[in-house]
């Protein structure tokens, strides 16, 4: 018997820095960095978001940036 | 020379006065020792995400600044000596301003020496039945 179909829809993951050709990913930009927190304040991750893995690096990196400049919570309830 | 960006949070009991006569201060040492400031971007007064110091705003000041490592040594000893600065950071953004440019030129030579797309593209954009060819 075979496996009931699935239905897997394939959406095309684009990286939301490289659409938008962005090169420089800013810590003091709170608002877009935000898009990648989700509440409890933590990184998104990568296979959620579809970041491409040079623009992780740069959002991590920006998003600790930010934390430090409590511009971003590190935990947030 | 070196861009940075050396950003730093004042505490909220001081006044506007003393924040100006501080930032005036610190474009002095910067300028004594040969550097440059291209930008001062005063935020003014933010809430922060979290406390610092039991502050829970603060202000936040953004110099964007040409200089030298020990010029940043020497900054970031007077923020640790000053009491009004509560968080400071400095980032070094010549070498990602570069890459920046860099990738921008790439891109620009690419979209340049990209031929136009022919009109026989559109049909391959198109989602789901072809578009019908018009009856002849």
């Amino acid at each position: 018997m075979a496996a009931p179909k699935r239905f897997s829809v394939k959406r095309k993951r684009v990286c939301k820095f490289c659409a938008e050709k962005i090169s420089y990913i800013d810590f003091k930009d709170g608002k877009m960095l935000s898009h990648f927190i989700p509440e409890r304040g933590k990184i998104l991750p990568r296979r959620i978001s579809g970041v491409c893995s040079v623009h992780q690096r740069q959002l991590s990196e920006a998003i600790k940036r930010a934390r430090h400049m409590a511009i971003l919570p590190f935990v947030a309830d | 020379m070196r861009t940075y960006e050396v950003a730093f949070i004042a505490a909220p009991t001081l006044t506007a006065e003393e924040l100006d006569a501080f930032i005036a201060q610190m474009q002095t040492v910067i300028e004594g020792k040969n550097g440059r400031v291209v930008k001062v971007d005063n935020w003014g007064k933010k809430s922060l995400a979290y406390k610092i110091k039991r502050f829970r705003d603060g202000y936040y000041v953004i110099l964007t600044i040409e200089a030298d490592g020990p010029i940043i040594t020497e900054l970031e000893r007077r923020f640790r000596v000053a009491d009004h600065v509560i968080r400071f950071l400095s980032v070094r953004i010549d070498e990602d301003l570069k890459r920046s440019e860099k990738m921008k030129a790439v891109r620009q030579r690419k979209s340049d020496s990209r031929p136009v797309p022919p009109l026989a593209l559109q049909a391959e954009d198109f989602e789901g039945e072809p578009p019908a060819a018009p009856l002849a």
